[in-house]
This record gives structure tokens, sequence and C-alpha cells, in this order.
């Protein structure tokens, strides 16, 4: 006994291979789901791959300029072939559009779709809160042409009234500002109607967090005395903000890729834009389905490269919200 | 997570302690006459009836709990207590589809009459849960203090507050060196206590416990229960247990409740030493004596 106590120290064995024969069951279920599981990263990569095939070739020639430049103009000879050297495609205005868009529809969609999510979660009655869930859940699935209507007709004539009290009150801050008094078909409308769109998912989203605010922390705020809303900001919203975070990244993809709504209300201008409320700029899928009917074989190809660009982009705003929501995921848990 | 098993396990234990669990329980209350307390009746029960949906729960139960005393409320599972100390503070309503009748009075008000602020209520009877529940997001010392930022109370000196009420659940010593700590970083036995802490921050009159150490070691519960004691002499402590050596411990009083299938019920009160030494109820007599549960 005493013996093995002080033999001198071996080194441990190597870990063994843990392996189990499975049954065949397992592996059909096991194929089936796996190549479910790939198939979109599969489509994915097909896609990726067609764009980068079509529109490569104008990637080159145009270099830095496709996404600095803000011109777009094909020029051919009598032929009707493009000559390259004369040729610009640059889509600076149309990016800018895109992210200013998008991000107008942001601002405005969170705090909604946060207090609505709320809201439903923990004041609604249960009668009410399934009616509107129902609601919400049918907003999502509206076509966004009706969206981009609603925007043209309605939402335009008083968006006019909005934007020129922004100006006359905001206008120190250059993004509100306007020289030329064209409030219509500007950025900030397109916003608007975008975030009409994205408010049913990140409301989807933000509920569905919210209604798993653990329990007893919640008990634990209403024992120490807590109104609703104190509970709220110190339960709820610390353990659903990376939630929150993750669906507003959702509706941002979505608003960036956003075609035909945005298409109905907005101006598409080769003009850079920073000013929210002048008609001018433009969203990059609006643009290739402005192009696209009437385009040739090689503005074709540059439209592809545009769309190659804007996969780009949602693919790293993506990656920023996944980055996002993983920091701040950890505390509030 | 042990908790079912665990009130078993207490059970099959108790049978051979019987006798050596009343001369705790004697000891205890030694020297207490019921009814003399210079403090009076914290917390009366009047006529208590719960139920959950259609389901009745509670039926008629009219318990006075006097201040500066521990009354224990034990029983087997299902039988109601829980939803009983529930409806001390009001946090019986809010499990939908609850609803309660009778009254219960704190320093002779009803806290049901209308116009009453809940909230109010919560901040004078205290809670603690079964699972320790510390907000994670806040620190140590946050944790203690939340109960003022919840109510909105603001007061004077915060740090003083902090070290009495660390040193009030018993773990200031633990925790001094790391306030700035976050609450889930503590064990759980130290996280009941900070949760103990909490509670006491908003100066409650009345602390409920709802089984307070079923999901901690036994270490950890013998410090829990030195702080019931050292705090019992302040305050009402009303505890509900499975564990009925930590009832014949900590507590003045013990309430037998029991649920043959429909309503629970008080089957008996009395001073814990008799409750478990001489109960006037044969099934009284049978639980503590460990026949069943």
């Amino acid at each position: 006994m005493s013996q093995t106590l002080v033999e001198p120290m071996k080194s441990p064995p190597p870990p063994r291979e843990l392996t189990s024969v499975p049954r065949f069951s397992d592996r059909v279920f096991r194929g089936v789901v796996t190549s479910g599981g790939l198939s979109s990263l599969v489509i994915l990569g097909l896609i990726f791959a067609f764009l980068t095939y079509q529109g490569f070739s104008v990637l080159r020639s145009q270099g830095f300029y496709f996404i600095t430049g803000s011109e777009w103009a094909l020029i051919t000879d009598d032929a009707g072939n493009m000559i390259a050297d004369q040729t610009k495609f640059g889509i600076a205005a149309m990016l800018i559009g895109t992210i200013l868009c998008s991000l107008v529809a942001v601002v405005i969609a969170v705090p909604i779709s946060v207090f609505s999510a709320l809201f439903l979660n923990f004041y609604a009655s249960p009668r009410l809160k399934k009616f509107m869930v129902a609601v919400i859940d049918l907003m999502a699935a509206f076509p966004s042409i009706l969206f981009g209507l609603w925007g043209f007709f309605v939402l335009m004539p008083s968006v006019e009234y909005w934007g020129k009290l922004l100006h006359k009150y905001l206008g120190f801050i250059p993004f509100f500002k306007m020289e030329v008094p064209v409030f219509t078909r500007s950025p900030f409308v397109a916003g608007v109607v975008l975030a009409v769109m994205i408010i049913p998912i990140i409301t989807s989203v933000a509920r569905e967090i919210f209604s798993q605010t653990p329990l007893d922390r919640v008990q634990a705020a209403y024992a120490l005395g807590a109104t609703r809303w104190a509970m709220i900001k110190a339960v709820a919203l610390p353990y659903g903000r990376s939630g929150v975070v993750g669906g507003a990244m959702l509706g941002l993809g979505r608003a960036m890729g956003e075609t035909v709504a945005v298409y109905t209300v907005l101006n598409i201008v080769y003009q850079v834009n920073w000013h929210i409320l002048v008609g001018a700029g433009g969203n990059v899928a609006s643009m290739i389905l402005l192009k696209f009917g009437d385009a040739g074989p090689a503005e074709i190809k540059a439209l592809m490269a545009a769309g190659l660009v804007l996969f780009l982009l949602t693919l790293i705003v993506n990656s920023i919200a996944n980055f996002i929501v993983k920091r701040t995921g950890k505390s509030g848990r | 997570m042990t908790e079912p098993t665990e009130s078993e396990n207490e059970n099959m234990e108790t049978k051979p302690l019987t006798s050596s669990l009343a001369s705790v329980a004697s000891s205890a209350t030694a020297g207490r006459v019921p009814g003399s307390h210079p403090m009076g009746v914290g917390l009366e029960a009047r006529g208590i009836h719960a139920w959950f949906g259609d389901k009745h729960v509670l039926d008629d139960i009219s318990l006075d709990f006097w201040s500066g005393t521990v009354t224990a409320l034990i029983g087997p599972s299902g039988c109601g207590k829980s939803t009983f100390i529930r409806t001390l503070n009001r946090m019986h309503e809010f499990i939908p589809g609850a609803a309660m009748a009778g009254q219960v009075l704190l320093d002779g008000k009803d806290i049901y009459a209308s116009g009453t602020d809940v909230t109010k209520i919560r901040l004078k009877v205290g809670m603690v849960f079964q699972k320790p529940n510390p907000f994670p997001s806040m620190t140590i010392a946050e944790n203690v203090l939340a109960g003022l930022k919840l109510a909105q109370i603001k007061i004077e000196n915060k740090d003083d507050l902090l070290q009495e009420c660390l040193e009030r659940a018993g773990l200031w010593n633990e925790v001094k060196d790391r306030l700035k700590a976050h609450g889930g970083s503590l064990s759980g036995g130290q996280q009941q206590r900070l949760c103990i802490a909490r509670a006491l921050a908003v100066r409650p009159e009345v602390l409920l416990m709802d089984e307070p150490c079923s999901a901690l070691d036994p270490g950890s519960t013998l410090k829990i229960e030195e702080t019931i004691s050292h705090l019992s002499s302040s305050m009402t402590i009303i505890i509900v247990t499975h564990n009925m050596q930590q009832a014949a411990r900590v507590s003045d009083y013990t309430g037998f409740f029991l649920s043959d299938g429909g309503p629970g019920s008080l089957v008996e009160v009395g001073p814990t030493g008799e409750i478990f030494s001489r109960p006037k109820d044969k099934r009284t007599e049978n639980y503590v004596t460990g026949r069943f549960g």
C-alpha cells in the first residue's frame, strides 16, 4: 500500500478515444438534418460566387472608384460597345443613402419596438396581447410595396411638415440641414417607411427575449417594493439588452436590403448626400431595380458588382451585430 | 434542485429523533410566555382563503405573528404554506388567476384595503425566496442597496447602511473587500445572505422567508439560521420550511399546515416546544414524528 504512495510520478496515459457505433436510424436522421443545415450555407455560397463571377470584371476595371465615386455613366461607341476607359460606375451615393435610410429606420423603430414589447409582456392583458401579437406578425408578413405605397400617398405629404419642423429646430445639426426646400422623397421619408417595416421584426425579437426574463428576479424586485417601471429598469432591460441589440441588427439588415418600398419613396440621384431631409441620394437595392430593366450586358455586370458590395456590407453589419450581442450578452444574464 | 428529495430524507432522519427535536425546541423557547411579547402583534392574518383559478388552495387561515418572534410554518408539499406567506406581502396576486379572501392586518391596517399602495406594503413586509436571486447585473453593494433604488428612497449615508445590512445578514466579513464584485460571483449560501441583506436595507417590519435554506448546503444553512436568530429580536420573522429540525432550532412558534387533497388548512399552531413535544392534534404528531409527509 505504501509502495503505491511513494511510487515515482508517472505521466498519465493519453486520453482514450471515445467512440460509439451509431444505429442505422440515427445515421439516416443525421444525414437528413446535416443536409438541411448545410443547404443554406451552400445557397449563400453559390450566390456569393455568382455575384463575384459576374461583377469581378467591373470591380477590377473601376477599382476603388466603384465604392468611392458617385457617377454612373455608361459610355458606348456607335456600335453599342462599352468604352471601358470612359465608363464610370460608382455607387458611393447609393451606399451612403443605404446606410442613412436604414439608420433613420433603426433610430425610429428601436424605441417604439422596445416599448411595445415591454407593453405586451408586462402591461397588456392576455387577450390584448394575443390579439396584438397576431397583428404585429401580420405586419411583418405584409408585402413591402404596400408600405411603399402608403409612404408615397399618406406619409410623404405629412412628413413634409415634420421635415420642416426638424429643419427649423434641429437644422444646426448637419444631418438635418437643408439648403434647398425639397422635403419629399428624402432619406428621411424612406427611413420612416423602413421603420414601419422593421418594427414588427424588432418587436417580435424583443418580446421573445423579455418574455424569458427570469421570474425569480422579477419577483425579487417586486418584493423589494419596486414599481413595475422600476422592475423593468432593474431586471427586464438589463436581461433583454443583448436580445434587443440583436433584433435591431436584424432590422437594420432588413432595412439595408429593402428594395421596392424605398424605390417608391426615394429619389435615386447620383450625388453624395448626408442630409436626411434633402431629396437626393439613393439606395443600392433600389438602384439595381431602377437600372435592371433597360441595362445592357455591360451594365448588368456593374449591377451585379453593386449587389456584391451590398452583400458584403450586410455581412459586415451582421458580424458587428454578433460581436455586440456577445459583448453585451454577459452582464445582466 | 435537491429540494424534493431533501425533504424526504429529512423526514426519514427525523424518525428516531422525535425526543431530541422536542428538547431542542423546548430549549429554544425556554422562558418565553406566549402572548406576553412587549412589542405586540406584528402581523395578523384573518380568515385567509386563496384560489388559483377554480382551485381552492387555502381554507380559512387565521394566525397572529408576534413582533420579535420567529414563526415557522411546516407541513408537507402542496399544503399551501408558501401560498399563505405570499398573501402576507401581496406577492400572491402576481400569479395569473390567483385570488384571495380575508384580511391581513399590518399595524392594525388591512394591506388589501382599497387605496393601498402595494409597493409600500412590500417595503414593510420583506421577502427572501427559496432560490437565491441576487441581481446578476449589479455588484454586491448595488444588490444590497437595490431596494432603495427600486423604491426610490433617498438616504444620507449609504455606506453605513450597506455595512449594517451586510453585518446583520452575517456576510460583511466575507465580502467587505469585494463589494464591487458581481453578486453572481458568491457561493449559493452567500448569495442567500446577500438577498437577506438586500431585504433588510429597506427596513421591513416583517421578513417572510420561503424555504430559504432548501437550496443550500448544511454549513450555509447554519449561517442563515444564526442570522435569523440575530434578526428575530428586532423584527417579525415568518419562515416556511420543510426541515423540521430547522423549525425546532430557529422558531418560537410553529404552525402546521395540511391538505387532505382539498385546500390546505392550519391544523395547529403553538409554541414550537409544544408542537414538537406534545401536539394536541394527532395529525401534527404523525407529521412531526415522521410517520408521514
